[in-house]
């Protein structure tokens, strides 16, 4: 395991180098880097720093780099991989905003976007798959019927919001029963 | 004055804007079209097109793109992004410090456990949400989506396959 934050820094500024299509986007190739093969966090965990990472405002894919940046090297390793999530961002779009603000109209773009837009949305689906291993069957239901509800136009605040309620009542009722033994 | 309107406004939206890329843009077009008239609302929807043939979050996208575009200058460009992002970059500190303190407390660890659900569901949504006309344009799009899934699930670099998939691109359209 690599254990200096300029490598983090290399890592997340490859990751927002590929990034295309949204925060959404960055899941897999984060997933790719920081479980797989630098084995920064583990699976679940990468579950739980989403989870927290969701719940605060400002883009989810920087946020999550900066949890996972804070876990191995605490707050040098937050600033490096929030530097490197965000840099090659502003520095292509400083450059397309000074040289080529008609860029999107170029044929050649055009037709390279065609063939990235659906590997984006099977990029985006791979995560599902990945992090649903191991899951039971009622975990599936649930997961799916709130994809639906977004998709149908619910805010995911509510299912947030639900799941903190639920966890909370949860482990109260739980404890409550223990003490009562 | 400028700039220092421009950064103060990007960090409201840095602050306001929980849900992510898509929420943040009707915040940003509010704040940015609507309120300050910095950019025209033809401009806003350039920059729509633009963060979409560009790597990296769309509220990095737009805050740097606007804060040239308003000021013409790398400065204002710079700064409008610091704005956007020093919300996360504090927030994210408290919490990840908080977080690693409390993940073990039985109330933090189920609440963790009750998200997982959400949190996959959120990704399949961003996913279905994205089945739409403009990304699905002709059976060859199912082609190159089928295949990068199919690819993605036997673990063959995500990197790999964004590059494969515009060069498919560049060749069939």
């Amino acid at each position: 395991m690599s254990r200096h934050w300029l490598t983090m820094f290399l890592s997340f500024f490859k990751i927002g180098c590929f990034t295309f299509g949204g925060g959404y986007a960055m899941i897999p190739i984060i997933q790719k880097e920081v479980i797989d093969k630098r084995h920064w966090v583990g699976k679940e965990e990468f579950i739980n720093l989403m989870a927290v990472a969701q719940s605060a405002p400002g883009p989810m894919a920087v946020n999550v780099s900066i949890m996972v940046g804070y876990k191995i090297f605490r707050t040098r390793g937050a600033v490096a991989a929030f530097l490197g999530t965000v840099l090659p961002s502003f520095i292509i779009l400083l450059l397309v905003a000074v040289f080529f603000s008609r860029i999107y109209e170029d044929p050649t773009v055009n037709s390279i976007f065609k063939g990235m837009r659906p590997a984006v949305v099977a990029l985006i689906l791979q995560p599902v798959f990945a992090f649903a291993k191991g899951m039971k069957y009622w975990e599936y239901g649930v997961f799916a019927a709130i994809a639906g509800a977004i998709w149908a136009g619910l805010s995911p605040i509510w299912f947030i919001a639900g799941g903190i309620v639920a966890g909370v009542a949860y482990t109260y009722w739980k404890s409550n029963r223990l003490s009562r033994q | 004055m400028l700039y220092f309107q421009l950064f103060v406004t990007f960090l409201k939206i840095g602050i306001f804007g929980f849900g992510g890329g898509y929420a943040m843009i009707s915040l940003i077009q509010t704040e940015v079209v609507n309120n300050h008239g910095w950019i025209t609302s033809a401009q806003f929807a350039d920059i729509i097109a633009i963060s979409q043939v560009t790597p990296g979050p769309i509220a990095i996208n737009s805050a740097t793109y606007i804060g040239y575009t308003a000021t013409g200058s790398v400065w204002g460009s710079a700064l409008a992004t610091l704005g956007v992002c020093a919300p996360s970059l504090v927030i994210m500190l408290v919490a990840s410090r908080f977080y690693l303190k409390m993940k073990d407390n039985p109330y933090v660890a189920q609440v963790m456990k009750s998200l997982r659900p959400v949190v996959i569901g959120l990704i399949l949504a961003a996913a279905l949400l994205l089945l739409t006309p403009d990304n699905f344009i002709d059976w060859k799009s199912y082609l190159i989506f089928g295949g990068v899934l199919i690819a993605a699930v036997r673990k063959v670099s995500p990197i790999i396959l964004i590059v494969l998939a515009g060069f498919a691109g560049w060749l069939v359209y």
